[in-house]
C-alpha cells in the first residue's frame, strides 16, 4: 500500500464513520446544516442500526487503508432495539480485539452514540479522534506486538 | 459480474453544494468508472426539469441503476424513488449520496478537501449502484382509525377532518376536560372569537360523531407494530386498553413560559404573565381591575423568555399579537387606562400588523430596548417602577411607575417525558417536536404512520395550529383510506447454505422475526419479512455469516469501503 510513502508531516488521517439511518445521520446532517466544521477526510457510511455492523466490517477498513473507524451509535434512541447500546459496545470491543489479533491498534476504534440533533458532540468527536489518530500515525500492520 | 448501466448525476444545489464542491470536476473523475454509461451535473436534481431528463435517461439509455449526489436523503430519497419508479427503474436501484450536509456545509473552509470527499463519496455510491438489485415492498392492510394525542383545537378540529372522511378516531385528553388553552380564552385575536364557544361547538360536534371515541384522563403507554397497523395501549383512569390504529397524530400542544423568581420582578406583588393579565381583562366588569382596585398603569415587557442567548432561543411568534390584542381589549374596558409597551421587535406579522395600529392610535406608547440592557422591575415607596434605556429617544434612561407589568411570556414544549419514550419522536434544540422538512414535509415525523400537529410542533396561534392539524389529517387520510402501506423491503435475508440453524439470530430478535424450517435436508433460519424491522441486529450475531440486511450486503459495504479509499490520479 502506498500508505507507507506518506511521513509523519502531511499526514491527515482517513476516518470512516458508521452511522445510522433513522438517529446519528440526522446529527451528522444538522453539524453540516449548521456548517460546523471538521476535517473533510471523515466519511460516512449509513446503516439502519449501529448493532447491524459486522466487526469484520471495521477490520476490514483499517486493513483496506482508514486510520479509524468512529461508531456513530444509536444509544438509546435506538427505534429498533432497546438494548441497542450494549451491542453496539460489543461489536465494538470485538472489533477492537480483531485489530489487536491482527497487531492494528485497537484505539483506532471509537464508538459513542449521537443522537438526531447531536451536531456539536459529533464534531467535538471528529475533532478529537483526528487528533488522537495523528499521534498514532498512520495505520500499519504491526503497530502493536499483541499479535498472536 | 455482469455489465451494469448506471447513470450518475451530480447536483449545484443552486450553489449550496457547487459554492464549494467543484461539481464539473467530480463529474470529469467519475464519468469513466466502470459500468457508468451517463454522468452529468445538474442546477436542481429535484426540479421538475431534471427529474424529467434522468427519466428519458432512464428510458433511452436503459439504465439499469442511478446514483444522485446530492442533499442529505432525509429530504430527497423519496423524491428520487419515485423518480425511478415512474420511469420504469426499480426505486431500490436508485443510490443516495449526501455531498451537501455530509460535505460542502460541513466543508466550506476547505473547498479542495470537499471535492476530493465528493468523488469519493461518488466512487463508493457507484460501487454500492453496482450491486443493487430490484426489490419489491411489503404491503401492509391499513387500519381505517387514527390515535390523536390531545384533545385542544388542534386534535379535536383534526379529529372532525378524520371522522368526516370515514376514519375512525381515538381521541385521548391527558386532563379532565377537552379544549386546551383556547377554551380559556374569552377572546381570540383577530377576530374576537370566545374561545370558549368555539371549543364547546367542535366538542359538541365531535361527541355527537359516531367515528370518534373520546377518553378523557387518558395518556399513550405502548405503542407497537408497524405504520398503518399499531397497535397502541392506553391508560385511561387507571384501566388499560389496547386499539388498532393505522396513524397517530401528535397534538400535545404547548406550555406557558414560567418566569423564574426574579425575573424582571416576577413574585413581586402585581408583575403578572400575558394569560393572568388577559384573564384579568376578560372578567373585570366595569374597568381593569386588580385584586379589586382599578387598574390606571400597566407596563408590558416583552420577550419573556424567549429569544435568549441561552435556553429558549426561539421566538414565540404569538405573543406580540396576543398582547396588543388584550391592551386593545383593556382600553376599551378602560379608556384612560395608561399603557407602556416595552419591547426589542414588534412582530405582528401579516394581518396582525392591524392590532399595532390600532393600539398606537389608541394612545399606547412603545418604548424599545435593547437585549443587552434589558428593563429592570422594582418596588419603590409601594409602587411598582420599570426602569429602561428607550432607544428610540436615544437612550434615555425613563422610570415608569405603574400598577400593574405584565410579563409577556412565550411558549415552552409540555413536559411529556413518558410520552417521548413511548413514541420516540425526535425533538429539535427548542425541545419541541420536529418535523422532516418545514417545507417539504412539514407535519410527518421520521417515525412513518405518526404526524404531528398544532403548538406541538412549535409556537402557533390557533388558526395556525388548526392548519397543521387539517395538513395531518390529510395525510393520516392518504395513508389508511388506501388500504395498504407499504413497508421497506430491506430487510434480513439468510443464506441458506451458509446457515446451519443454531437459534442466535432468532435470540437477537426482538420481534421474533424468523423461523426454522427446513432446506434440502437441514433445518435453516428463514426471515418473516412483515416481522423484520430491517435493523440487522442479527447480522453480527450469525456465527455462520449467513445474513445480509438487503440494500446493506456484506459485499455492499465491502465495496463502500474500497470506493472510499480508491486513490487515482
Amino acid at each position: 500500500m502506498e500508505r507507507e510513502a506518506k511521513g509523519a508531516e502531511g499526514f491527515r488521517p482517513k476516518i470512516l464513520v458508521f452511522s445510522t439511518n433513522n438517529i446519528s445521520d440526522l446529527g451528522i446532517d444538522l453539524a453540516g446544516s449548521m456548517h460546523m466544521h471538521y476535517p473533510p477526510t471523515v466519511y460516512v457510511i449509513s446503516v439502519p442500526c449501529s448493532s447491524g455492523i459486522k466487526p469484520g466490517w471495521i477490520l476490514y477498513a483499517i486493513e483496506r487503508g482508514f486510520d479509524g473507524v468512529f461508531i456513530a451509535a444509536d444509544g438509546t434512541d435506538c427505534p429498533y432495539l432497546e438494548d441497542c447500546t450494549a451491542r453496539t459496545a460489543r461489536i465494538t470491543g470485538e472489533a477492537q480485539n480483531l485489530l489487536k489479533e491482527r497487531g492494528f491498534n485497537p484505539m483506532r476504534v471509537k464508538m459513542a452514540a449521537i443522537c438526531s440533533v447531536c451536531a456539536e458532540p459529533f464534531v467535538n468527536h471528529m475533532k478529537n479522534f483526528y487528533s488522537a489518530l495523528e499521534k498514532l500515525g498512520p495505520s500499519r500492520k504491526g503497530e502493536v506486538s499483541d499479535e498472536v | 459480474m455482469s455489465k451494469r448501466r448506471i447513470g450518475v448525476y451530480i447536483c449545484h444545489c443552486g450553489g449550496n453544494i457547487s459554492d464549494y464542491v467543484d461539481v464539473e470536476k467530480v463529474r470529469r473523475a467519475v464519468e469513466e468508472e466502470g459500468d457508468v454509461v451517463v454522468a452529468k451535473t445538474t442546477l436542481f436534481a429535484c426540479s421538475d426539469s431534471a427529474q424529467q431528463e434522468m427519466m428519458e435517461d432512464i428510458r433511452e439509455k436503459g439504465l439499469d441503476a442511478i446514483v444522485i449526489a446530492s442533499c442529505s436523503p432525509k429530504l430527497h430519497l423519496f423524491t428520487f424513488r419515485s423518480m425511478a419508479q415512474r420511469a420504469g427503474l426499480n426505486p431500490y436501484q436508485y443510490v443516495h449520496v449526501n455531498l451537501r450536509e455530509q460535505d460542502s456545509w460541513t466543508h466550506t473552509d476547505d473547498p479542495e478537501g470537499a471535492t476530493e470527499k465528493a468523488i469519493k463519496l461518488v466512487r463508493a455510491g457507484i460501487r454500492k449502484a453496482r450491486l443493487s438489485r430490484p426489490l419489491q415492498p411489503l404491503r401492509v392492510q391499513t387500519e381505517r382509525a387514527a390515535l390523536i394525542i390531545g384533545g385542544g383545537i388542534s386534535g379535536l378540529r383534526a379529529a372532525l377532518a378524520l371522522a368526516d372522511m370515514g376514519i375512525h378516531v381515538f381521541l385521548i385528553e391527558k386532563s379532565e376536560s377537552l379544549g386546551g388553552w383556547v377554551a380559556r380564552f374569552k377572546s381570540l385575536y383577530p377576530s374576537n372569537r370566545d374561545g370558549q364557544e368555539l371549543i364547546n361547538s367542535l366538542v359538541e360536534r365531535a361527541r355527537g360523531n359516531e367515528r370518534i371515541t373520546i377518553f378523557t384522563e387518558a395518556s399513550l403507554v405502548e405503542k407497537s407494530g408497524v405504520v398503518g397497523d399499531f397497535k397502541v395501549k392506553i391508560k385511561v383512569k387507571g384501566e388499560e386498553l389496547t386499539l388498532k390504529v393505522g396513524a397517530i397524530i401528535v397534538s400535545t400542544g404547548f406550555e406557558e413560559y414560567s418566569p423564574s423568581e426574579g425575573e424582571f420582578g416576577y413574585g413581586l406583588e402585581g408583575v403578572v404573565t400575558l394569560s393572568a393579565f388577559k384573564a384579568m381583562v376578560e372578567n373585570s366588569r366595569g374597568s381593569v381591575k386588580f385584586n379589586g382596585k382599578e387598574v390606571s398603569s400597566v407596563a408590558y415587557i416583552y420577550c419573556v423568555g424567549s429569544r435568549q442567548n441561552e435556553g429558549n432561543t426561539y421566538c414565540s411568534r404569538y405573543c406580540c399579537n396576543a398582547t396588543l390584542h388584550t391592551a386593545l381589549m383593556a382600553s376599551e374596558l378602560s379608556p384612560s387606562l395608561r399603557q407602556f409597551h416595552i419591547y426589542r421587535d414588534i412582530r405582528t406579522y401579516g394581518k396582525n400588523e392591524l392590532l399595532y395600529e390600532s393600539a398606537s392610535k389608541k394612545g399606547s406608547v412603545f418604548v424599545k430596548y435593547s437585549p443587552e440592557a434589558p428593563p429592570s422591575v422594582v418596588r419603590e415607596n409601594g409602587r411598582l417602577v420599570v426602569k429602561v434605556r428607550d432607544l428610540l429617544t436615544d437612550g434615555e434612561e425613563l422610570e415608569i411607575p405603574v400598577d400593574l407589568v405584565v410579563l409577556v411570556t412565550g411558549m415552552v414544549p409540555p413536559q411529556e417525558r413518558e410520552l417521548l419514550e413511548v413514541l420516540k419522536l425526535p425533538v429539535g434544540r427548542d425541545g419541541f417536536f420536529n418535523e422532516i422538512h418545514p417545507k417539504l414535509r412539514p407535519v410527518e415525523t421520521v417515525i412513518d404512520g405518526v404526524f404531528i400537529a398544532g403548538a406541538a410542533q412549535g409556537p402557533k396561534n390557533s388558526y395556525e395550529a388548526v392548519a397543521s392539524a387539517l395538513a395531518a389529517s390529510a395525510k393520516v387520510a392518504g395513508l389508511v383510506l388506501k388500504g395498504y402501506a407499504e413497508l421497506e423491503p430491506q430487510v434480513a435475508s439468510v443464506d441458506e447454505e451458509k446457515c446451519e440453524w443454531c437459534g442466535k439470530c432468532l435470540e437477537a430478535c426482538p420481534y421474533s422475526a424468523f423461523e426454522r424450517v427446513e432446506y434440502r435436508g437441514k433445518e435453516v433460519a428463514r426471515v418473516i419479512e412483515a416481522l423484520c424491522k430491517g435493523c440487522g441486529g442479527c447480522v453480527p450475531a450469525c456465527p455462520a455469516d449467513a445474513i445480509d440486511v438487503k440494500g446493506y450486503e456484506d459485499v455492499a459495504i465491502r465495496e463502500m469501503i474500497d470506493g472510499l479509499l480508491e486513490e487515482k490520479k
